[in-house]
Protein backbone atom coordinates (compact mmCIF):
# COMPACT_ATOMS: atom_id res chain seq x y z
CA UNK A 1 0.00 0.00 0.00
CA UNK A 2 1.28 3.35 -0.98
CA UNK A 3 1.93 6.16 1.94
CA UNK A 4 1.34 8.61 -0.09
CA UNK A 5 -1.96 7.85 -0.47
CA UNK A 6 -2.74 7.86 3.12
CA UNK A 7 -0.70 10.75 4.80
CA UNK A 8 -3.32 12.92 5.07
CA UNK A 9 -5.68 12.47 8.07
CA UNK A 10 -8.78 10.72 6.06
CA UNK A 11 -12.06 11.85 7.85
CA UNK A 12 -15.43 9.28 7.28
CA UNK A 13 -17.76 10.82 5.07
CA UNK A 14 -20.46 8.66 3.48
CA UNK A 15 -21.96 5.48 4.48
CA UNK A 16 -23.74 3.49 1.89
CA UNK A 17 -27.22 2.70 2.63
CA UNK A 18 -27.57 0.91 -0.29
CA UNK A 19 -25.76 0.51 -2.99
CA UNK A 20 -28.03 0.40 -6.45
CA UNK A 21 -27.33 -1.60 -9.15
CA UNK A 22 -23.56 -1.17 -9.28
CA UNK A 23 -21.62 1.34 -7.97
CA UNK A 24 -17.65 1.16 -7.97
CA UNK A 25 -14.99 3.39 -7.24
CA UNK A 26 -12.65 4.72 -10.57
CA UNK A 27 -10.48 6.95 -11.17
CA UNK A 28 -9.14 7.56 -14.97
CA UNK A 29 -7.32 4.44 -15.01
CA UNK A 30 -4.50 2.39 -14.66
CA UNK A 31 -1.97 2.37 -17.42
CA UNK A 32 1.37 0.71 -17.89
CA UNK A 33 0.09 -2.99 -16.51
CA UNK A 34 -1.02 -4.71 -19.81
CA UNK A 35 1.95 -6.63 -20.31
CA UNK A 36 1.07 -8.58 -17.51
CA UNK A 37 -2.45 -8.75 -18.44
CA UNK A 38 -4.07 -5.64 -16.68
CA UNK A 39 -6.98 -3.85 -18.08
CA UNK A 40 -6.81 0.12 -17.37
CA UNK A 41 -10.49 -0.06 -15.80
CA UNK A 42 -11.23 3.51 -14.86
CA UNK A 43 -14.69 5.65 -15.24
CA UNK A 44 -16.35 4.40 -18.51
CA UNK A 45 -17.49 8.08 -19.24
CA UNK A 46 -13.86 10.03 -17.93
CA UNK A 47 -15.02 13.31 -19.57
CA UNK A 48 -17.91 12.95 -16.83
CA UNK A 49 -15.43 12.32 -14.14
CA UNK A 50 -13.18 14.65 -14.67
CA UNK A 51 -15.60 17.61 -15.06
CA UNK A 52 -16.94 16.27 -11.40
CA UNK A 53 -13.79 16.50 -10.13
CA UNK A 54 -12.65 19.99 -11.03
CA UNK A 55 -16.54 21.42 -10.16
CA UNK A 56 -15.40 20.15 -6.51
CA UNK A 57 -11.19 21.40 -6.77
CA UNK A 58 -9.79 18.17 -6.73
CA UNK A 59 -7.37 17.44 -9.60
CA UNK A 60 -9.66 15.86 -12.79
CA UNK A 61 -7.97 12.16 -12.17
CA UNK A 62 -9.46 12.04 -8.57
CA UNK A 63 -11.19 8.74 -7.36
CA UNK A 64 -14.80 9.05 -8.05
CA UNK A 65 -17.74 6.86 -7.57
CA UNK A 66 -19.59 5.43 -10.74
CA UNK A 67 -23.16 4.53 -9.95
CA UNK A 68 -25.24 2.53 -12.62
CA UNK A 69 -28.23 2.24 -13.42
CA UNK A 70 -30.27 3.53 -9.99
CA UNK A 71 -30.44 2.62 -6.34
CA UNK A 72 -27.36 3.84 -5.16
CA UNK A 73 -28.08 5.75 -1.36
CA UNK A 74 -25.32 7.69 0.69
CA UNK A 75 -25.63 9.23 4.23
CA UNK A 76 -23.61 12.44 4.52
CA UNK A 77 -21.13 11.78 7.91
CA UNK A 78 -19.82 15.21 7.74
CA UNK A 79 -20.00 18.56 5.75
CA UNK A 80 -18.58 17.84 1.87
CA UNK A 81 -18.69 19.44 -1.13
CA UNK A 82 -19.48 17.17 -4.03
CA UNK A 83 -21.09 17.32 -7.65
CA UNK A 84 -22.92 14.63 -9.41
CA UNK A 85 -22.15 14.60 -13.60
CA UNK A 86 -22.83 12.08 -15.85
CA UNK A 87 -26.19 10.38 -16.82
CA UNK A 88 -28.91 11.70 -15.12
CA UNK A 89 -30.11 8.99 -12.76
CA UNK A 90 -32.61 11.32 -11.19
CA UNK A 91 -30.30 12.41 -7.89
CA UNK A 92 -32.36 13.28 -4.99
CA UNK A 93 -31.13 15.13 -2.36
CA UNK A 94 -33.58 14.69 1.05
CA UNK A 95 -36.16 14.17 -1.27
CA UNK A 96 -35.43 17.18 -3.64
CA UNK A 97 -34.01 16.75 -6.85
CA UNK A 98 -30.85 17.80 -6.69
CA UNK A 99 -29.06 19.87 -9.64
CA UNK A 100 -26.53 17.82 -11.40
CA UNK A 101 -23.23 19.54 -12.86
CA UNK A 102 -22.64 21.98 -10.09
CA UNK A 103 -20.95 21.97 -6.77
CA UNK A 104 -23.28 21.11 -3.36
CA UNK A 105 -22.65 21.25 0.09
CA UNK A 106 -23.72 18.59 2.03
CA UNK A 107 -24.07 18.28 5.70
CA UNK A 108 -23.92 15.87 8.43
CA UNK A 109 -27.14 13.87 7.79
CA UNK A 110 -28.35 14.54 4.38
CA UNK A 111 -29.24 11.96 2.13
CA UNK A 112 -28.68 11.89 -1.47
CA UNK A 113 -29.88 8.46 -3.86
CA UNK A 114 -30.31 7.84 -7.49
CA UNK A 115 -33.73 6.87 -8.58
CA UNK A 116 -34.37 6.50 -11.58
CA UNK A 117 -32.67 6.58 -14.89
CA UNK A 118 -33.93 9.67 -17.23
CA UNK A 119 -31.20 9.58 -19.58
CA UNK A 120 -27.42 7.61 -19.95
CA UNK A 121 -27.15 4.70 -17.29
CA UNK A 122 -24.04 6.10 -15.18
CA UNK A 123 -23.53 8.98 -12.72
CA UNK A 124 -20.34 9.58 -11.31
CA UNK A 125 -20.20 11.57 -8.20
CA UNK A 126 -17.08 13.45 -6.94
CA UNK A 127 -16.07 15.08 -3.22
CA UNK A 128 -13.97 17.55 -2.24
CA UNK A 129 -10.39 16.23 -1.69
CA UNK A 130 -10.90 13.01 -3.72
CA UNK A 131 -12.32 9.36 -2.13
CA UNK A 132 -9.27 8.04 -0.17
CA UNK A 133 -8.33 4.16 -1.16
CA UNK A 134 -5.29 2.87 -1.79
CA UNK A 135 -3.44 2.98 -5.20
CA UNK A 136 -2.71 -0.58 -6.45
CA UNK A 137 -0.56 -0.41 -9.76
CA UNK A 138 -0.53 3.54 -9.52
CA UNK A 139 -4.37 3.97 -9.97
CA UNK A 140 -7.89 3.59 -7.68
CA UNK A 141 -9.97 1.84 -10.05
CA UNK A 142 -11.86 -0.95 -9.61
CA UNK A 143 -11.25 -3.64 -11.81
CA UNK A 144 -14.37 -6.10 -11.09
CA UNK A 145 -13.01 -9.19 -12.89
CA UNK A 146 -9.30 -8.74 -11.42
CA UNK A 147 -11.04 -8.56 -7.96
CA UNK A 148 -8.32 -5.67 -7.17
CA UNK A 149 -8.23 -1.77 -6.86
CA UNK A 150 -11.20 0.61 -5.52
CA UNK A 151 -12.47 -0.64 -2.57
CA UNK A 152 -11.37 -4.26 -2.19
CA UNK A 153 -11.63 -4.63 -5.93
CA UNK A 154 -15.23 -4.81 -5.44
CA UNK A 155 -18.56 -3.58 -5.93
CA UNK A 156 -19.55 -1.07 -3.01
CA UNK A 157 -21.93 -2.67 -0.55
CA UNK A 158 -24.73 -1.32 1.93
CA UNK A 159 -22.14 -0.23 5.52
CA UNK A 160 -19.25 0.60 3.84
CA UNK A 161 -17.96 3.82 5.16
CA UNK A 162 -16.12 6.02 2.28
CA UNK A 163 -13.30 8.44 3.44
CA UNK A 164 -12.00 11.81 1.82
CA UNK A 165 -9.18 13.65 3.60
CA UNK A 166 -9.75 15.77 6.78
CA UNK A 167 -9.51 19.63 4.83
CA UNK A 168 -12.27 22.19 5.43
CA UNK A 169 -14.81 21.98 2.73
CA UNK A 170 -13.66 24.88 0.59
CA UNK A 171 -17.02 27.47 0.16
CA UNK A 172 -15.95 29.07 -2.24
CA UNK A 173 -16.21 26.54 -4.77
CA UNK A 174 -20.26 26.51 -4.12
CA UNK A 175 -22.54 27.24 -6.77
CA UNK A 176 -20.02 26.56 -8.96
CA UNK A 177 -21.45 25.18 -12.81
CA UNK A 178 -20.52 24.03 -15.68
CA UNK A 179 -21.31 25.75 -18.65
CA UNK A 180 -24.73 24.31 -19.87
CA UNK A 181 -23.96 24.15 -23.66
CA UNK A 182 -21.38 22.31 -22.68
CA UNK A 183 -22.90 19.35 -20.80
CA UNK A 184 -23.20 16.22 -22.82
CA UNK A 185 -26.77 15.11 -23.52
CA UNK A 186 -27.60 11.85 -23.92
CA UNK A 187 -30.71 10.23 -25.57
CA UNK A 188 -32.38 6.85 -26.06
CA UNK A 189 -30.06 7.30 -29.96
CA UNK A 190 -26.91 7.98 -30.24
CA UNK A 191 -24.64 8.72 -33.05
CA UNK A 192 -21.17 7.10 -32.58
CA UNK A 193 -18.00 8.76 -34.54
CA UNK A 194 -15.82 5.72 -35.36
CA UNK A 195 -12.18 4.89 -36.99
CA UNK A 196 -12.41 2.34 -39.54
CA UNK A 197 -9.79 -0.96 -38.68
CA UNK A 198 -7.86 -2.16 -37.82
CA UNK A 199 -9.50 -5.05 -39.26
CA UNK A 200 -12.07 -3.35 -41.46
CA UNK A 201 -10.60 -5.41 -44.45
CA UNK A 202 -12.04 -8.54 -43.07
CA UNK A 203 -15.33 -7.89 -44.17
CA UNK A 204 -17.09 -6.90 -47.49
CA UNK A 205 -18.30 -3.80 -49.21
CA UNK A 206 -21.64 -4.55 -47.96
CA UNK A 207 -20.71 -5.31 -44.73
CA UNK A 208 -18.40 -2.04 -44.43
CA UNK A 209 -22.48 -0.66 -45.22
CA UNK A 210 -24.04 -1.93 -42.83
CA UNK A 211 -22.06 -0.94 -40.32
CA UNK A 212 -22.58 2.69 -41.09
CA UNK A 213 -25.96 2.51 -42.29
CA UNK A 214 -27.96 0.70 -39.89
CA UNK A 215 -29.48 1.20 -36.48
CA UNK A 216 -27.99 -1.06 -33.55
CA UNK A 217 -30.33 -2.07 -30.53
CA UNK A 218 -28.18 -2.09 -27.19
CA UNK A 219 -28.85 -6.01 -25.87
CA UNK A 220 -29.42 -6.70 -21.85
CA UNK A 221 -25.60 -8.16 -22.08
CA UNK A 222 -23.77 -5.20 -21.59
CA UNK A 223 -21.40 -4.45 -18.52
CA UNK A 224 -17.80 -2.65 -17.95
CA UNK A 225 -16.21 -5.24 -20.43
CA UNK A 226 -18.65 -4.32 -22.92
CA UNK A 227 -21.59 -3.47 -25.00
CA UNK A 228 -23.18 -6.20 -26.91
CA UNK A 229 -25.41 -5.00 -29.72
CA UNK A 230 -28.17 -6.00 -31.71
CA UNK A 231 -28.48 -5.51 -35.32
CA UNK A 232 -28.45 -6.11 -39.20
CA UNK A 233 -25.37 -9.36 -39.68
CA UNK A 234 -22.11 -7.44 -40.65
CA UNK A 235 -20.60 -9.62 -43.75
CA UNK A 236 -17.41 -10.70 -43.20
CA UNK A 237 -15.17 -11.72 -46.48
CA UNK A 238 -15.24 -15.39 -46.62
CA UNK A 239 -11.63 -16.40 -47.31
CA UNK A 240 -10.34 -14.94 -43.53
CA UNK A 241 -10.92 -16.54 -39.67
CA UNK A 242 -13.64 -15.46 -37.98
CA UNK A 243 -10.73 -15.09 -35.46
CA UNK A 244 -7.67 -13.31 -35.26
CA UNK A 245 -4.10 -14.34 -33.30
CA UNK A 246 -4.68 -12.33 -30.01
CA UNK A 247 -3.91 -8.65 -30.35
CA UNK A 248 -4.21 -5.64 -27.57
CA UNK A 249 -7.61 -3.72 -27.29
CA UNK A 250 -8.75 -0.08 -26.55
CA UNK A 251 -12.01 1.20 -25.56
CA UNK A 252 -13.98 2.01 -28.17
CA UNK A 253 -13.04 -0.67 -30.13
CA UNK A 254 -15.30 -2.77 -31.77
CA UNK A 255 -15.35 -6.48 -32.07
CA UNK A 256 -17.56 -8.22 -34.37
CA UNK A 257 -17.70 -12.12 -33.45
CA UNK A 258 -18.72 -15.16 -35.76
CA UNK A 259 -22.41 -14.24 -35.30
CA UNK A 260 -21.75 -10.86 -37.32
CA UNK A 261 -23.43 -8.80 -34.56
CA UNK A 262 -20.76 -6.12 -32.84
CA UNK A 263 -19.93 -5.71 -29.23
CA UNK A 264 -18.24 -2.34 -28.09
CA UNK A 265 -15.27 -3.15 -25.82
CA UNK A 266 -15.20 -1.19 -22.42
CA UNK A 267 -12.24 -0.61 -19.99
CA UNK A 268 -12.23 -3.87 -18.56
CA UNK A 269 -10.22 -5.68 -21.44
CA UNK A 270 -6.79 -5.92 -22.56
CA UNK A 271 -6.50 -8.46 -25.43
CA UNK A 272 -8.78 -10.29 -27.42
CA UNK A 273 -8.99 -12.60 -30.82
CA UNK A 274 -12.06 -11.14 -32.45
CA UNK A 275 -11.58 -9.11 -35.29
CA UNK A 276 -12.25 -5.36 -34.89
CA UNK A 277 -14.05 -3.72 -37.76
CA UNK A 278 -14.08 0.00 -36.21
CA UNK A 279 -13.31 1.81 -32.85
CA UNK A 280 -15.36 4.57 -31.64
CA UNK A 281 -13.30 7.92 -31.50
CA UNK A 282 -12.39 9.41 -27.84
CA UNK A 283 -14.59 12.12 -27.70
CA UNK A 284 -17.40 9.24 -28.02
CA UNK A 285 -16.68 6.68 -25.29
CA UNK A 286 -18.61 8.94 -22.59
CA UNK A 287 -22.11 8.27 -25.19
CA UNK A 288 -20.97 4.49 -25.18
CA UNK A 289 -21.09 4.28 -21.80
CA UNK A 290 -24.48 6.18 -21.25
CA UNK A 291 -25.69 3.12 -23.44
CA UNK A 292 -28.50 1.15 -21.80
CA UNK A 293 -30.01 -1.58 -22.96
CA UNK A 294 -33.21 -0.79 -25.31
CA UNK A 295 -31.25 2.80 -26.75
CA UNK A 296 -30.02 2.67 -30.56
CA UNK A 297 -26.82 3.57 -32.00
CA UNK A 298 -25.65 4.22 -35.32
CA UNK A 299 -22.15 4.24 -36.40
CA UNK A 300 -20.28 7.80 -38.80
CA UNK A 301 -17.03 6.96 -39.91
CA UNK A 302 -14.41 9.67 -39.54
CA UNK A 303 -11.00 10.41 -40.36
CA UNK A 304 -8.34 10.63 -37.30
CA UNK A 305 -7.86 14.07 -38.23
CA UNK A 306 -11.33 14.86 -37.36
CA UNK A 307 -11.44 12.98 -34.34
CA UNK A 308 -8.04 14.35 -33.33
CA UNK A 309 -9.74 17.66 -33.99
CA UNK A 310 -12.43 16.98 -31.73
CA UNK A 311 -9.94 16.09 -28.83
CA UNK A 312 -8.42 19.28 -29.23
CA UNK A 313 -11.81 21.16 -29.21
CA UNK A 314 -12.81 19.32 -26.08
CA UNK A 315 -9.69 19.34 -24.15
CA UNK A 316 -9.53 23.23 -24.92
CA UNK A 317 -12.84 23.54 -23.80
CA UNK A 318 -11.77 22.25 -19.83
CA UNK A 319 -8.23 24.04 -19.98
CA UNK A 320 -10.64 26.84 -20.05
CA UNK A 321 -12.92 25.95 -17.82
CA UNK A 322 -9.68 24.84 -15.22
CA UNK A 323 -8.58 28.35 -15.96
CA UNK A 324 -11.52 30.19 -14.97
CA UNK A 325 -12.00 28.02 -11.94
CA UNK A 326 -8.18 29.37 -10.88
CA UNK A 327 -9.19 32.77 -11.69
CA UNK A 328 -11.59 32.75 -9.21
CA UNK B 1 6.86 -15.73 -45.01
CA UNK B 2 7.18 -15.21 -40.93
CA UNK B 3 8.21 -11.68 -40.17
CA UNK B 4 6.51 -8.67 -42.58
CA UNK B 5 9.50 -7.36 -44.47
CA UNK B 6 7.92 -3.84 -43.63
CA UNK B 7 5.91 -3.52 -40.55
CA UNK B 8 2.07 -2.84 -41.38
CA UNK B 9 0.25 0.30 -38.93
CA UNK B 10 -3.12 -0.23 -38.27
CA UNK B 11 -5.27 2.22 -36.24
CA UNK B 12 -7.53 1.63 -33.52
CA UNK B 13 -9.25 4.40 -32.99
CA UNK B 14 -7.76 8.05 -32.51
CA UNK B 15 -5.69 6.91 -29.55
CA UNK B 16 -4.34 3.41 -30.63
CA UNK B 17 -1.42 2.14 -33.00
CA UNK B 18 -1.53 -1.19 -33.76
CA UNK B 19 2.06 -2.42 -35.30
CA UNK B 20 1.88 -5.47 -36.95
CA UNK B 21 5.06 -7.48 -37.56
CA UNK B 22 4.24 -10.68 -39.01
CA UNK B 23 0.90 -12.97 -39.82
CA UNK B 24 1.74 -15.98 -37.68
CA UNK B 25 3.06 -17.60 -33.81
CA UNK B 26 6.34 -17.94 -34.40
CA UNK B 27 9.53 -17.24 -32.39
CA UNK B 28 11.35 -14.83 -34.43
CA UNK B 29 7.41 -12.47 -35.02
CA UNK B 30 7.25 -12.44 -30.75
CA UNK B 31 10.81 -11.47 -30.50
CA UNK B 32 10.60 -8.15 -32.68
CA UNK B 33 7.23 -7.15 -30.67
CA UNK B 34 9.35 -7.38 -27.15
CA UNK B 35 12.15 -5.62 -28.91
CA UNK B 36 10.08 -2.85 -30.66
CA UNK B 37 8.11 -2.45 -26.58
CA UNK B 38 11.81 -2.91 -24.82
CA UNK B 39 13.27 0.34 -27.06
CA UNK B 40 9.84 2.17 -26.78
CA UNK B 41 10.16 1.71 -22.77
CA UNK B 42 13.82 2.80 -22.82
CA UNK B 43 12.92 5.59 -25.00
CA UNK B 44 10.12 6.74 -22.38
CA UNK B 45 8.78 8.89 -25.37
CA UNK B 46 6.32 11.77 -24.42
CA UNK B 47 3.08 11.12 -25.18
CA UNK B 48 2.84 7.28 -24.84
CA UNK B 49 0.42 6.23 -22.86
CA UNK B 50 0.64 2.17 -22.31
CA UNK B 51 1.95 -0.64 -24.76
CA UNK B 52 0.56 -3.97 -25.19
CA UNK B 53 2.88 -6.40 -26.28
CA UNK B 54 0.96 -9.34 -27.75
CA UNK B 55 2.04 -12.47 -30.37
CA UNK B 56 2.24 -10.71 -33.37
CA UNK B 57 1.67 -7.55 -32.87
CA UNK B 58 2.06 -4.26 -30.43
CA UNK B 59 -0.71 -1.87 -29.43
CA UNK B 60 0.67 1.54 -29.03
CA UNK B 61 -1.77 3.62 -27.04
CA UNK B 62 -0.89 7.84 -27.50
CA UNK B 63 -2.40 10.85 -26.77
CA UNK B 64 -2.77 12.59 -30.24
CA UNK B 65 -2.52 16.14 -28.52
CA UNK B 66 1.04 15.50 -26.85
CA UNK B 67 2.54 13.24 -29.81
CA UNK B 68 1.14 13.90 -33.48
CA UNK B 69 0.01 10.78 -35.02
CA UNK B 70 2.70 11.12 -38.25
CA UNK B 71 5.03 12.22 -35.99
CA UNK B 72 4.51 8.57 -33.40
CA UNK B 73 4.76 6.53 -36.64
CA UNK B 74 8.26 8.41 -37.68
CA UNK B 75 9.72 8.10 -34.50
CA UNK B 76 8.45 4.01 -34.31
CA UNK B 77 10.15 3.37 -37.90
CA UNK B 78 13.40 5.24 -36.28
CA UNK B 79 13.19 2.97 -33.30
CA UNK B 80 12.69 0.09 -35.72
CA UNK B 81 15.76 0.83 -37.13
CA UNK B 82 17.73 0.16 -34.22
CA UNK B 83 16.05 -3.00 -32.99
CA UNK B 84 18.91 -5.05 -34.33
CA UNK B 85 21.37 -3.79 -31.58
CA UNK B 86 18.82 -4.73 -28.51
CA UNK B 87 19.64 -8.08 -26.86
CA UNK B 88 17.90 -9.72 -24.77
CA UNK B 89 18.84 -11.26 -20.73
CA UNK B 90 18.30 -14.42 -20.80
CA UNK B 91 15.23 -16.12 -20.54
CA UNK B 92 13.89 -17.66 -17.19
CA UNK B 93 13.20 -21.06 -16.52
CA UNK B 94 9.77 -21.09 -13.81
CA UNK B 95 9.46 -24.82 -13.23
CA UNK B 96 5.38 -24.99 -11.90
CA UNK B 97 3.96 -27.63 -10.26
CA UNK B 98 1.11 -29.19 -11.25
CA UNK B 99 -1.69 -31.40 -9.43
CA UNK B 100 -2.99 -33.69 -12.41
CA UNK B 101 -6.83 -35.60 -13.19
CA UNK B 102 -9.03 -36.32 -11.04
CA UNK B 103 -10.84 -32.98 -9.64
CA UNK B 104 -8.13 -30.71 -10.26
CA UNK B 105 -7.93 -31.73 -14.38
CA UNK B 106 -11.69 -32.48 -15.02
CA UNK B 107 -10.23 -32.94 -18.81
CA UNK B 108 -7.66 -35.41 -18.47
CA UNK B 109 -9.29 -38.14 -19.19
CA UNK B 110 -11.42 -37.23 -22.28
CA UNK B 111 -8.20 -35.37 -23.68
CA UNK B 112 -6.43 -38.23 -22.99
CA UNK B 113 -9.27 -40.79 -25.05
CA UNK B 114 -9.30 -37.84 -27.28
CA UNK B 115 -5.87 -38.67 -28.35
CA UNK B 116 -5.76 -41.90 -27.88
CA UNK B 117 -3.40 -41.84 -25.37
CA UNK B 118 -3.14 -42.76 -21.38
CA UNK B 119 -3.73 -39.79 -18.60
CA UNK B 120 -0.43 -40.75 -17.33
CA UNK B 121 1.19 -39.98 -21.02
CA UNK B 122 -0.46 -37.06 -21.23
CA UNK B 123 1.48 -35.64 -18.17
CA UNK B 124 4.76 -37.16 -19.10
CA UNK B 125 4.29 -35.10 -22.68
CA UNK B 126 3.00 -31.94 -20.68
CA UNK B 127 5.82 -31.91 -18.93
CA UNK B 128 8.14 -33.18 -21.31
CA UNK B 129 9.33 -29.57 -22.38
CA UNK B 130 9.71 -26.20 -21.29
CA UNK B 131 7.36 -23.91 -22.67
CA UNK B 132 8.14 -20.52 -24.55
CA UNK B 133 5.59 -17.13 -23.00
CA UNK B 134 4.39 -15.89 -26.29
CA UNK B 135 1.98 -12.87 -24.06
CA UNK B 136 0.39 -12.53 -20.59
CA UNK B 137 -3.16 -11.81 -21.58
CA UNK B 138 -6.55 -11.97 -21.59
CA UNK B 139 -6.49 -11.69 -17.55
CA UNK B 140 -3.74 -10.50 -15.15
CA UNK B 141 -1.07 -13.22 -15.44
CA UNK B 142 -2.35 -15.42 -17.95
CA UNK B 143 0.61 -16.68 -20.03
CA UNK B 144 0.22 -17.95 -23.51
CA UNK B 145 2.54 -20.56 -23.98
CA UNK B 146 3.67 -23.07 -26.66
CA UNK B 147 4.15 -24.95 -28.67
CA UNK B 148 2.93 -28.28 -27.25
CA UNK B 149 4.55 -31.61 -28.93
CA UNK B 150 2.16 -32.53 -31.76
CA UNK B 151 0.97 -35.58 -29.83
CA UNK B 152 -0.80 -33.22 -27.12
CA UNK B 153 -2.97 -30.81 -29.82
CA UNK B 154 -6.19 -31.10 -28.75
CA UNK B 155 -10.03 -28.49 -29.52
CA UNK B 156 -11.14 -26.44 -27.43
CA UNK B 157 -14.43 -27.22 -25.59
CA UNK B 158 -17.23 -26.80 -27.39
CA UNK B 159 -18.86 -24.77 -24.56
CA UNK B 160 -16.69 -23.00 -22.35
CA UNK B 161 -16.87 -22.99 -18.42
CA UNK B 162 -18.77 -20.47 -16.73
CA UNK B 163 -16.35 -20.73 -14.09
CA UNK B 164 -12.28 -22.25 -14.36
CA UNK B 165 -10.93 -22.58 -10.46
CA UNK B 166 -7.41 -20.38 -9.98
CA UNK B 167 -4.49 -22.51 -10.63
CA UNK B 168 -6.29 -24.49 -13.54
CA UNK B 169 -3.34 -26.09 -15.77
CA UNK B 170 -5.03 -26.19 -19.04
CA UNK B 171 -4.27 -26.99 -23.29
CA UNK B 172 -5.94 -25.44 -26.79
CA UNK B 173 -4.87 -25.95 -30.03
CA UNK B 174 -1.26 -25.91 -29.54
CA UNK B 175 -0.76 -23.50 -26.99
CA UNK B 176 -1.12 -24.00 -23.00
CA UNK B 177 -2.06 -21.52 -20.64
CA UNK B 178 -2.84 -21.21 -16.73
CA UNK B 179 -6.01 -19.45 -15.39
CA UNK B 180 -3.88 -17.31 -12.06
CA UNK B 181 -7.71 -16.03 -11.43
CA UNK B 182 -11.58 -17.47 -11.21
CA UNK B 183 -12.96 -16.44 -14.93
CA UNK B 184 -14.94 -18.23 -17.67
CA UNK B 185 -12.72 -20.25 -19.82
CA UNK B 186 -12.97 -22.42 -23.08
CA UNK B 187 -9.28 -24.61 -22.38
CA UNK B 188 -9.18 -28.16 -21.52
CA UNK B 189 -8.30 -28.27 -17.96
CA UNK B 190 -5.38 -30.67 -17.25
CA UNK B 191 -4.30 -30.24 -13.77
CA UNK B 192 -4.28 -27.10 -10.77
CA UNK B 193 -0.70 -25.92 -9.44
CA UNK B 194 -1.01 -24.27 -5.95
CA UNK B 195 1.62 -21.81 -7.19
CA UNK B 196 0.13 -17.80 -7.46
CA UNK B 197 0.94 -16.26 -10.53
CA UNK B 198 -0.91 -12.89 -9.88
CA UNK B 199 -0.63 -10.45 -6.72
CA UNK B 200 -1.55 -7.26 -7.12
CA UNK B 201 0.30 -5.78 -4.29
CA UNK B 202 4.05 -6.98 -5.69
CA UNK B 203 6.12 -5.59 -8.15
CA UNK B 204 5.88 -7.09 -11.01
CA UNK B 205 2.64 -8.48 -10.14
CA UNK B 206 3.08 -11.36 -12.60
CA UNK B 207 5.27 -14.16 -11.89
CA UNK B 208 5.85 -14.65 -15.31
CA UNK B 209 7.54 -12.61 -18.51
CA UNK B 210 6.54 -12.86 -22.17
CA UNK B 211 9.80 -14.45 -23.68
CA UNK B 212 10.38 -16.52 -20.67
CA UNK B 213 10.03 -20.00 -20.15
CA UNK B 214 7.79 -22.45 -18.07
CA UNK B 215 8.79 -26.42 -17.27
CA UNK B 216 5.39 -28.33 -15.65
CA UNK B 217 5.78 -31.23 -13.26
CA UNK B 218 3.30 -33.38 -11.21
CA UNK B 219 3.07 -33.39 -7.86
CA UNK B 220 1.16 -35.46 -5.41
CA UNK B 221 -2.14 -34.09 -3.71
CA UNK B 222 -0.64 -34.01 -0.25
CA UNK B 223 2.23 -31.77 -1.84
CA UNK B 224 -0.40 -29.66 -3.42
CA UNK B 225 -2.55 -29.01 0.05
CA UNK B 226 1.48 -28.42 1.40
CA UNK B 227 2.24 -25.87 -1.16
CA UNK B 228 2.80 -23.11 1.14
CA UNK B 229 0.80 -19.94 -0.71
CA UNK B 230 2.62 -17.51 1.35
CA UNK B 231 6.04 -18.74 0.15
CA UNK B 232 7.72 -16.40 -2.51
CA UNK B 233 7.56 -17.29 -6.13
CA UNK B 234 9.54 -20.30 -7.39
CA UNK B 235 12.91 -19.78 -7.56
CA UNK B 236 13.92 -19.06 -11.65
CA UNK B 237 16.91 -20.12 -13.26
CA UNK B 238 18.95 -18.49 -16.25
CA UNK B 239 18.82 -21.16 -18.94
Amino acid sequence: MPEGSLRLERVATFEVLEPGILTTIQDLGRYGFSQFGVPPSGALDPFSCRVGNLLVGNPEGEASIETTVMGLKLKALREVVMAVTGGDLSPILNGEPLEMWRTHLLVEGDIINFKKVRTGCRAYLAASGGLIFPEVMGSRSTYLSGKFGGLDGRALKKGDILFTPDIRSSLSQLGFRFPGDWIPQFGKEALLRVISGPQDHHFTEKGLQTLSSSFYQVTPRCDRMGVRLDGPQIERRSDVDESIISEGLIAGAIQVPGDGKPIIILTELVTGGYTKIAAVISTDLSKVAQLKPGDRVRFAPVSVEEAHGLLREQEERLLKFKDFFEQR
Amino acid sequence: MELYSETRFFLMGDRGLLLEFGDEISAEVNEKVRKMALALQAEAMNGIIETVPTYRSLLVLYNPLIIPLEDLKRRLKQLEEGLKEISFPDPTLTKIPVLYGETFGPDLRKVAEYLHLTPEEVIRLHCSKPYFIYMIGFMPGFPYMGELPDALVTPRLKTPRLSVPAGSVAIAQKQTGIYPVESPGGWQILGRTPVKLFNPEKEPPALLRMGDLVQFYPISEKEFHEWNSQSPWPIGHSV
